[in-house]
């Protein structure tokens, strides 16, 4: 999978994540989260896995927790690269 | 067992979240009217995550799929079948052809998947003046058709009639629709009450669709789990009465009776399953059975 525009996924509703992902020639990920001294290293090895999962290696990846689950991450992360890529965005 | 079944909005992770304390028999998580056309990837993408991911208890794992002829649907049901959905809420069922293509779709991914063929339930949701009477077709159209289920919100609109807090416009649809799950031996689902705020008129409802029939009760507020429990439940002296009837059954077999008697009222196999049926509902409902049943 390989980024060729912006995408966006997720709300600022608490239990949500909004992630927002670019493109770039090297690999930047930016954490904020209420939670980040207790879980960053957890949140940012998610994002690693996903990253991994779907073959991204460089990409802006911002994302702004709002204290969401590991699955919620996966799931927000996984469709704004995927809304990112040249698979699409969605089903519109 | 099937007494309440909360519709869960998608997209929305906290409601997804609370889905693992809240007292439902069963979480129905919707992708299609309470998701955006513009999320519903997005929400494929969170209720597939939460299906792998979360511990849901005993309840039962349900997905409403988008309409069959929408451009969502066979995307929807490639991300959530893999991911564990126990059952697939179909929307706008209007005939069999729906559930065969429905049960075609998931035979394949069962296969893809490694999952046993056939474990994928369905629930068809009617919702419109055809679905009504095509009930039967729709029940027999596949052995995974555990239920059919009223949507009378959709279904008054195609009537055109407006929907009342009493019901009366549903009331021959509400009838079709529980003798047509019952000729083909499923499950009655009823359709939602909804004002979330109106806990007696709930109660009113749920008590009036057990009378017709009906085995459960789809619901859209999470205020309404406890009313229809209640109304569910069975009485004590209901309770114990079920528990004679079963006991009066097993001494039968025991002693070689052809047919059993209590109280000199014959005991047939109907009388059975709806005993066995009151004693699973009492149970959840935490009634105990009292020494040497009731007084009578």
């Amino acid at each position: 999978m390989e980024l060729i525009a912006k995408g966006r996924a997720g709300t600022l509703e608490s239990g949500d994540v909004f992630v927002t992902v670019q493109p770039s020639d090297r690999l930047t990920i930016n954490l904020e989260s209420p939670v980040k001294d207790a879980y960053g290293p957890a949140i940012l090895e998610t994002v690693d896995q996903v990253l991994n999962e779907l073959g991204i290696q460089k990409g802006i990846i911002d994302l702004a927790d709002q204290g969401a689950l590991d699955c919620t991450i996966r799931a927000r992360l996984a469709t704004a690269l995927r809304r990112a890529s040249e698979d699409g965005g969605g089903d519109e | 067992m099937r007494r309440s079944l909360l519709f869960i909005p998608g997209n929305r992770p906290n409601m997804i979240q609370n889905g693992e304390v809240l007292p439902a028999d069963a979480l129905i998580f919707d992708l299609e009217d309470s998701v955006l056309p513009q999320d519903k990837d997005a929400a494929r993408d969170l209720v597939a995550s939460a299906l792998r991911t979360m511990d849901f208890g005993s309840r039962e794992r349900i997905v409403r799929i988008n309409d069959l002829e929408s451009p969502h649907a066979a995307a929807d049901l490639a991300a959530v079948v893999p991911a564990g959905a126990e059952t697939i809420l179909l929307p706008k069922t209007g005939g069999r052809k729906a559930i065969e293509d429905l049960d075609a779709l998931l035979t394949d991914l069962e296969d893809q998947a490694g999952r046993r063929q056939g474990e994928t339930r369905i629930i068809a949701l009617i919702e419109t003046a055809r679905g009504i009477e095509n009930a039967l077709e729709i029940a027999e159209a596949s052995a995974r058709v555990t239920a059919l289920a009223l949507g009378a919100e959709d279904l008054s609109a195609d009537l055109a009639c407006p929907r009342t807090r009493e019901g009366l416009e549903i009331f021959y649809s509400r009838s079709r629709l529980v003798m047509a799950a019952r000729a083909a031996g499923i499950e009655a689902l009823d359709t939602p009450f909804i004002d979330a705020h109106d806990l007696e008129g709930c109660l009113a409802d749920t008590r009036f669709a057990i009378g017709l029939g009906f085995t459960g009760k789809l619901c859209i507020s999470p205020f309404h789990l406890k009313t229809i429990h209640e109304a569910f439940a069975p009485d004590q002296a209901q309770y114990d009465q079920a528990h004679r009837i079963i006991a009066a059954m097993r001494r039968g077999r025991e002693e070689g009776t052809g047919a059993v008697s209590l109280d000199g009222k014959m005991i047939d196999p109907p009388i059975v399953r709806q005993a066995e049926r009151v004693i699973e509902l009492g149970r959840l409902a935490g009634l105990a059975a009292r020494e040497g049943g009731p007084s009578k």
